[in-house]
C-alpha cells in the first residue's frame, strides 16, 4: 500500500504524503491545510496528522487509536484501529486513496476529505481489527485491573461486533514480576510498544522490550531483569489495556469504587501532579491525570505530567498530598457512578430535639459486617491481599 | 365514533364503567312482607356459610405445610461453586455496581498456590457480604454476574429480633460443597 502511495505522491512534487522531513516541516509552519473529515472541515498546519486533525475536531470523529501515543515519539501504525478513508487525496489530486489508511500515520493535505464515521468501509475493517486484537486477550474483565478504564474494553464494545469466529486455543504467558511495583500479564498485552517507546524516552536505560517474533512476540525483560528507574511505573498509565498493572493497587478494588481526586505535592523528580484514586481517607492507587484521549495531561508547566515511581507508588497516605478537588468524569463513564453530584446531608436534628441526647442505633454497621473495617486498610497491604490478611480479623 | 370526554361530574360518573361487570346496584326499594321476616336472609345466610365446611380449605397450615415457590421467584441469594467445589466468584464487583440498593460489599484476594482447590479464578471474594435488610430482591446481581457465581434461591430470609441478623456474609451465603459435603449440597439443592 505504502509504495503505491509514495509513488502517487512523487508524481506530484509539491505534495508529500510520507512522514514530513524537517524541510517540509519549516514550509508547512507557516501554510494551513483544509482538511475535511466526516463532513467537518478543518484547518490544520501541515504535518499534521488526520488522528490529530480529527482529534482537534473531537467527538465521534476522532477515530481510536490503540498504540498512538501523542506524547510519545514514534508510536503508532501497529494496532491498525485508526483506519480511515481517504475519498479526496487532496486538492490537486483528487484520486482516493486505493485502501483504507492508518490515520496516525498519515498526514493530511490540502482539500484532503476523511471518511471516518461516515465510512461502512471503516466501519467493517475496524471490526475486524478488534477481532483480531481480541483473538489472544483473554476475557478475563472481571479479574483485571484495568476493567472500567481499558481501551480494549471501550474499544470493542463501540466498534466490535459481538461475536468471534476463532475455534483455538488462546496464547497464553505466565505471569511475571517486573520488579517490585509493576505486574506484567503477557496474555492480555496486545503489543502496541507503547510501554517500549515510554522506557526509551523516559528512562535512560531500557531493559524491557518486544522479543520473538509473530505469535511468540512477547514484552520481557532480559532475565528477569527488575526495572528500577524513576519513571518506569509511567508504562502501567501507557498502557491502554491490563498488561502493566499497579501491583500495588492489584485486586484492592475495582476501578469504579474509588473516587478519583486530583492532588499534587512538591516532588524534586516529576512534576508531582497526579490523581488520587480514594475511597474514604485511603489512597488507593496514584496514577498521572489523563485528557479525553486517555493519554497523560500535560502539567501545568506545559511539559508532559510523567510522573515519578515514588509519587506513584509510595505515597499511599491522604496527608501527603495537597488535595485540589475531584477529577471531572465523565457522566457515561462507569466511574462517575456512585457519585452523587449536590448531595446535601440532612441536618441532624434529633440531638436538637432530645436536649442533647445522640440517636439510639438499632445497629452499627461496623459491629457486624467484615467489609470495609475501619481499622483495616487494605491500600497500605504492599501487594495484593491474601488470605492471610483476612484471617487474622475473622471471627470464624 | 363516540366521544368519551365527560362535560360535567354526573356525565362522568355515568360514564364510568366498572371493570368486571359484576358490581351490584344497591336495592334501595322499600322491604315488603318477606323482608321484614328477616328469616329467609338468615337462612340464606347460614347455608352459604355451612357450605363451606364441604369445600377445600384455601389455606395452608403454615409453617407445617409450605406451599411450592414458583421457578422464577427471587429470594435469598447463594453463591455457587462449580462441580470441583471451588467458589466461582471473582470479586469483580459487577454485582455491586448492578445493585439499585447498593446492598452488596466485597473484598477482593489473591490467590495464592496451594488455593486452586478453593476458588476458580486467581482472584477471589475474601469477603462477600449482602445486607438483606437494604436488598430488594430484583435479582439485578444475578443478571450482572459473568461467572455464574451469584443466584437467588427460592427461599426467603427467615425473621429475626435484630438487625444484625441480616447482614449476610460469605458463611451464610456460600452453598454447601458438593465434593466435600455432598449430602448436605443434595439437601440443599432440593428436588430439582
Amino acid at each position: 500500500m505504502h509504495r503505491r502511495f509514495v509513488a502517487s505522491a512523487a508524481r506530484n512534487k509539491k505534495t508529500s504524503h510520507s512522514a514530513p522531513g524537517p524541510c517540509v516541516k519549516i514550509i508547512a509552519m507557516s501554510e494551513l491545510f483544509k482538511v475535511t473529515i466526516d463532513n467537518i472541515t478543518i484547518e490544520v498546519p501541515a504535518g499534521t496528522t488526520i488522528l490529530q486533525a480529527a482529534r482537534k475536531i473531537g467527538g465521534e470523529v476522532a477515530p481510536p487509536a490503540m498504540c498512538y501515543y501523542s506524547k510519545l515519539k514514534g508510536s503508532g501504525g501497529k494496532c491498525r484501529t485508526c483506519l480511515v478513508e481517504v475519498s479526496k487525496g487532496s486538492e490537486k489530486d483528487p484520486r482516493p486513496m486505493p485502501k483504507l489508511v492508518a490515520s496516525c500515520r498519515t498526514t493530511v493535505m490540502d482539500g484532503m476529505e476523511v471518511k471516518n464515521i461516515t465510512s461502512e468501509k471503516v466501519i467493517d475493517a475496524r471490526a475486524g481489527v478488534v477481532e483480531f486484537l481480541l483473538l489472544n486477550h483473554p476475557l478475563d474483565c472481571p479479574i483485571c485491573d484495568q476493567a472500567g478504564e481499558c481501551h480494549l474494553q471501550d474499544l470493542s464494545y463501540e466498534h466490535g461486533k459481538e461475536g468471534t469466529r476463532f475455534e483455538f486455543q488462546k496464547r497464553t504467558f505466565h505471569k511475571h514480576d517486573l520488579g517490585p511495583y509493576i505486574q506484567l500479564h503477557m496474555t492480555r498485552c496486545i503489543l502496541c510498544y507503547r510501554c517500549v517507546f515510554t522506557a526509551d524516552q523516559l528512562t535512560n536505560k531500557r531493559v524491557h522490550g518486544v522479543l520473538s517474533r509473530g505469535d511468540h512476540a512477547e514484552i520481557a525483560t532480559y532475565i528477569e531483569k527488575s526495572l528500577d528507574n524513576d519513571f518506569i511505573g509511567n508504562v502501567i498509565d501507557v498502557c491502554p489495556v491490563g498488561a502493566l498493572t499497579d501491583k500495588t493497587f492489584r485486586f484492592k478494588n475495582r476501578v469504579w469504587f474509588t473516587k478519583p481526586v486530583d492532588a499534587h505535592r512538591d516532588c524534586d523528580k516529576c512534576c508531582g501532579e497526579v490523581q488520587l484514586w480514594m475511597r474514604g481517607d485511603e489512597v488507593f492507587r496514584v496514577t498521572a491525570r489523563k485528557d479525553e484521549w486517555g493519554e497523560i495531561k500535560d502539567s501545568s508547566k506545559g511539559s508532559t505530567g510523567w510522573i515519578c515511581n515514588e509519587c506513584r507508588f509510595e505515597k499511599k497516605f491522604a496527608s501527603d498530598w495537597t488535595i485540589e478537588g475531584p477529577t471531572q468524569v465523565n457522566r457515561h463513564s462507569v466511574i462517575s457512578q456512585g457519585h452523587y453530584v449536590g448531595l446535601k446531608k440532612p441536618n441532624e436534628t434529633f440531638e436538637k430535639v432530645m436536649n442533647g441526647r445522640e440517636p439510639r442505633l438499632f445497629m452499627d454497621i461496623h459491629s457486624v459486617s467484615e467489609v470495609n473495617k475501619p481499622e483495616i486498610q487494605l491500600s497500605l497491604i504492599h501487594g495484593p491481599a491474601h488470605s492471610d490478611d483476612f484471617k487474622e480479623n475473622n471471627k470464624d | 365514533m363516540q366521544t368519551l370526554i365527560p362535560h360535567n361530574a354526573d356525565e362522568s360518573r355515568r360514564m364510568m364503567q366498572s371493570l368486571t361487570n359484576r358490581a351490584k346496584p344497591v336495592d334501595r326499594r322499600p322491604m315488603n312482607f318477606v323482608d321484614r321476616l328477616y328469616l329467609p336472609a338468615v337462612l340464606k345466610g347460614m347455608s352459604i356459610t355451612f357450605g363451606h365446611i364441604f369445600k377445600k380449605p384455601p389455606t395452608i397450615k403454615y409453617p407445617e405445610q409450605t406451599r411450592e415457590f414458583s421457578p422464577v421467584f427471587r429470594g435469598l441469594h447463594v453463591l455457587n461453586r462449580d462441580e470441583e467445589g471451588r467458589e466461582r466468584c471473582t470479586a469483580c464487583g459487577l454485582c455491586a455496581v448492578a445493585c439499585p440498593a447498593e446492598a452488596i460489599t466485597m473484598e477482593a484476594a489473591e490467590r495464592e498456590p496451594g488455593e486452586e482447590n478453593l476458588y476458580r479464578e486467581e482472584k477471589y471474594a475474601a469477603r462477600y457480604e449482602i445486607n438483606m435488610l437494604r436488598c430488594i430482591f430484583c435479582g439485578l446481581c444475578e443478571e450482572a454476574c459473568p461467572k455464574d457465581a451469584i443466584y437467588l434461591s427460592e427461599t426467603f430470609a427467615p425473621s429475626n429480633f435484630a438487625r444484625k441478623g441480616f447482614i449476610y456474609g460469605k458463611k451464610d451465603l456460600l452453598i454447601p460443597n458438593p465434593v466435600t459435603q455432598p449430602e448436605e449440597y443434595a439437601k440443599a439443592k432440593g428436588k430439582r
